[in-house]
């Protein structure tokens, strides 16, 4: 009797070691409401007791690019070829927006979700993933306003000319999700037990904007500071701003060599940050 | 009966202080040692978790080498003192935190309730956080569609269903999380002192609802409390932690009385040697006061022979409120006029005519005269009348007196 016993099939084992690649994806599937609600918990809550309500998703990235328009455009003279500057803004401003909401986020989810987390269990990839959803919702919100602008300077005869490489766009959103992601859970891990990163994060994420081609074209970085523009240039980041731009205008220093580098570097990103997220979310409760 | 949880070797390190600058040649030393494939050399294994003495290490072993197993349909009430390491065992088993070594094997789904409303947001609705905690406790959208309109009626709460949570009476919220919890479909639910929450009849209500669960439904139930009494009107079997160990298994009884012989002032003894007659020491008898009897012994020792001794003893109960005294002159068998100078009074109350509760002894040495030794409050015990069913009352909602009533029904016929 003690050796069928031995045989015994057990639903869950709880050890102290497991393997770093079991992402527990099926228990994750079995939590997919969980994901939804949470999803819609973020948005409804976003805009409860407001007045205009979801409307607020628009007047952020409005805002910007007025206040983009007035420093960059006009003040310091970038100038934006083919495209006008509010549109070339907002092109760049949701994209990084979305990036950038991904990564801040997903970098903190251990600590803000602490109390959550520290009582019952669900499997643990579905607070980032909840958020890279949440913050998508945004996105096709302020994509909306983006194809509107469009349709306002197509009624003023300004016409833009996309091109084939527009097919791309969905690939685009998964790119900047997925890289957003990979960093978020990467800084999430490293910032449980010493939170010295999660200060840099405040101010040097922002600033990161700088290097990437939101408010001024590649080519204008590449001519006047050749020496320097390699970091523009092969910040993962830009190649989807830019393959975004010359798919909807026309537009842009699009390049197959760099898309491929950005997909490459999310890639291994991605692994990287579901690796290390997968070690540090048995035992951070422990130490957050 | 089939084992659906097996514990081997279960352990689990905390490591204490703060973490910052100073922790993290610790930490690179520990990484070192485990890249070579060598122990931490942190965890000493050997350190008790006692949190009053002061050690060198600081890492605690909050449980340590925990093996046991639980079988399908048992309650179990796991008890211990602060600290013993009880919610870190449920912790490890609904899988919040990972255990240092060791490892459990589950059968079937586990649901843990470490805490009613965990998820709840305030700015949605009851109805959407009665979604939302369901799905945070595992449940499919279905299921809990289908058990709305029970969940909302138990929580009693139907007026409020679509108004914001942050409106609602810190009551009703709780009402509300219990309710949802209390209708999940798992085969193992772990509940973790969260009965302390609402009113009294709502208190009742869930320990009803988690009574049905392991007794009618079959389902295997951990629960750590501090009540005794709802402990062991609930529970079966139950394990008794101290220092993060298993101390005693066995059924509930046993365990409690354990818990009662270790963990209450059930004796006392004062200094001796004294110019005026003294109570040296006072003990109750655990055995008995489980089986619903009192019977306390008092010693004294006295430096002369005291002609007319009276001993008297006063049970108050926990907020000081007296319930009865007793001492040799109040009762037909008076011991005041037999001499004595060193001894023993024993006091036996069979069926004591009270409710569950904490309750306070105090005790008296005197003469037909003066009193020379006063122990006020000397003893703290929990009392369990004989009668399981009175177990789930709380002297604070009925009070502290059983009374032997006769109730008749006689119904109207018109």
């Amino acid at each position: 009797m003690d050796q069928s016993a031995n045989k015994e099939h057990w639903d869950i084992e709880i050890s102290a070691k497991s393997s770093l690649l079991d992402l527990k994806l099926k228990d994750t599937w079995h939590y997919r409401d969980l994901l939804f609600l949470l999803v819609r918990r973020d948005f409804v809550a976003f805009y409860k007791q407001t007045i205009l309500g979801p409307l607020w998703f628009f007047i952020q990235p409005i805002v910007t690019i007025l206040i983009y328009n007035l420093v960059f455009s006009n003040l310091a003279g970038i100038k934006t070829p083919g495209v006008p500057a509010p549109l070339f803004y907002l092109a760049g401003t949701i994209l990084w927006n979305y990036f950038s909401d991904c990564l801040t986020k997903t970098s903190t989810v251990f600590k803000d979700n602490a109390p959550m987390l520290g009582k019952v269990y669900f499997p643990r990839l579905i607070m980032p993933l909840s958020i890279v959803l949440s913050n998508l919702v945004r996105f096709a919100v302020q994509f909306i306003l983006f194809i509107a602008l469009i349709g306002i300077y197509y009624a003023k005869g300004i016409v833009l000319i996309p091109t084939g490489i527009i097919l791309l766009f969905p690939l685009l959103v998964i790119l900047i999700a997925a890289l957003g992601l990979g960093f978020g859970m990467i800084i999430s891990a490293v910032t449980t037990k010493y939170r010295d990163l999660a200060f840099v994060v405040t101010f040097a994420v922002p600033l990161l904007m700088y290097t990437t081609t939101v408010i001024y074209p590649l080519s204008t970085a590449i001519t006047r500071y050749p020496k320097y523009s390699w970091i523009i240039k092969y910040n993962p980041v830009t190649p989807i701003i830019e393959t975004f731009r010359y798919g909807f205008f026309g537009s842009g220093d699009f390049s197959w060599g760099l898309l491929g580098y950005s997909c490459a570097v999310t890639a291994v990103i991605l692994f990287l940050g579901i690796v290390i997220f997968n070690k540090v979310e048995r035992t951070f409760v422990d130490t957050v | 009966m089939t084992k659906v949880i097996k514990a081997e070797g279960l352990s689990k390190a905390y490591q204490l202080g703060d973490f910052g600058t100073g922790t993290v040649s610790r930490d690179l030393e520990r990484f070192w040692a485990r890249m070579r494939g060598k122990e931490d050399p942190f965890l000493k294994i050997g350190e008790t978790n006692d949190r009053t003495v002061k050690s060198d290490s600081d890492v605690v072993w909050s449980i340590k080498d925990m093996n046991f197993e639980i079988e399908q349909g048992d309650a179990v009430g796991i008890i211990g003192r602060n600290g013993a390491g009880k919610s870190t065992l449920l912790k490890v088993l609904s899988r919040v935190t990972s255990p240092t070594t060791g490892s459990v094997k589950i059968k079937g789904r586990i649901a843990s309730l470490l805490e009613v409303g965990t998820g709840f947001h305030p700015e949605l609705t009851g109805r959407e956080n009665i979604f939302l905690n369901g799905a945070i406790l595992g449940m499919r959208k279905s299921e809990i569609k289908r058990k709305f309109d029970e969940i909302v009626a138990f929580a009693g709460v139907e007026r409020y269903i679509d108004t914001p949570v942050k409106r609602y009476s810190s009551g009703m919220y709780v009402r509300l999380a219990f309710a949802v919890a209390a209708h999940l479909e798992s085969e193992i639910l772990i509940v973790d002192e969260v009965l302390a929450v609402g009113d009294a009849e709502f208190q009742k209500k869930c320990l009803g609802k988690m009574g049905d669960i392991s007794k009618g439904e079959g389902r295997t139930v951990l629960f750590v409390s501090h009540n005794m009494g709802a402990v062991n009107s609930l529970c079966t079997s139950g394990i008794y932690l101290k220092n993060g160990m298993i101390e005693k298994r066995g059924d509930i009884v046993s365990v409690i009385q354990h818990y009662n012989s270790v963990n209450q002032t059930l004796s006392a003894a004062a200094g001796s040697a004294s110019s005026k007659p003294q109570i040296t020491q006072v003990i109750i008898d655990a055995d008995e006061i489980i089986k619903g009897n009192l019977k306390c012994t008092v010693f004294f020792n006295s430096p002369f022979v005291i002609e007319s001794p009276n001993v008297g003893v006063v049970i108050k109960t926990a907020f000081g409120t007296p319930v009865f005294g007793t001492n040799f002159k109040l009762h037909a068998l008076n011991h005041t006029n037999t001499p004595v100078q060193n001894g023993q009074a024993t006091l036996f109350v069979p069926d004591l005519p009270l409710h569950y509760g904490t309750y306070l002894l105090s005790a008296f040495l005197g003469d037909d005269q003066k009193d020379f030794d006063l122990k006020i409050d000397y003893l703290t015990f929990d009392f369990f009348p004989k009668n399981k069913l009175l177990h789930q009352y709380n002297i604070e909602d009925i009070g502290a007196v059983q009374v032997n009533a006769d109730w008749s029904l006689v119904a109207d016929h018109s």
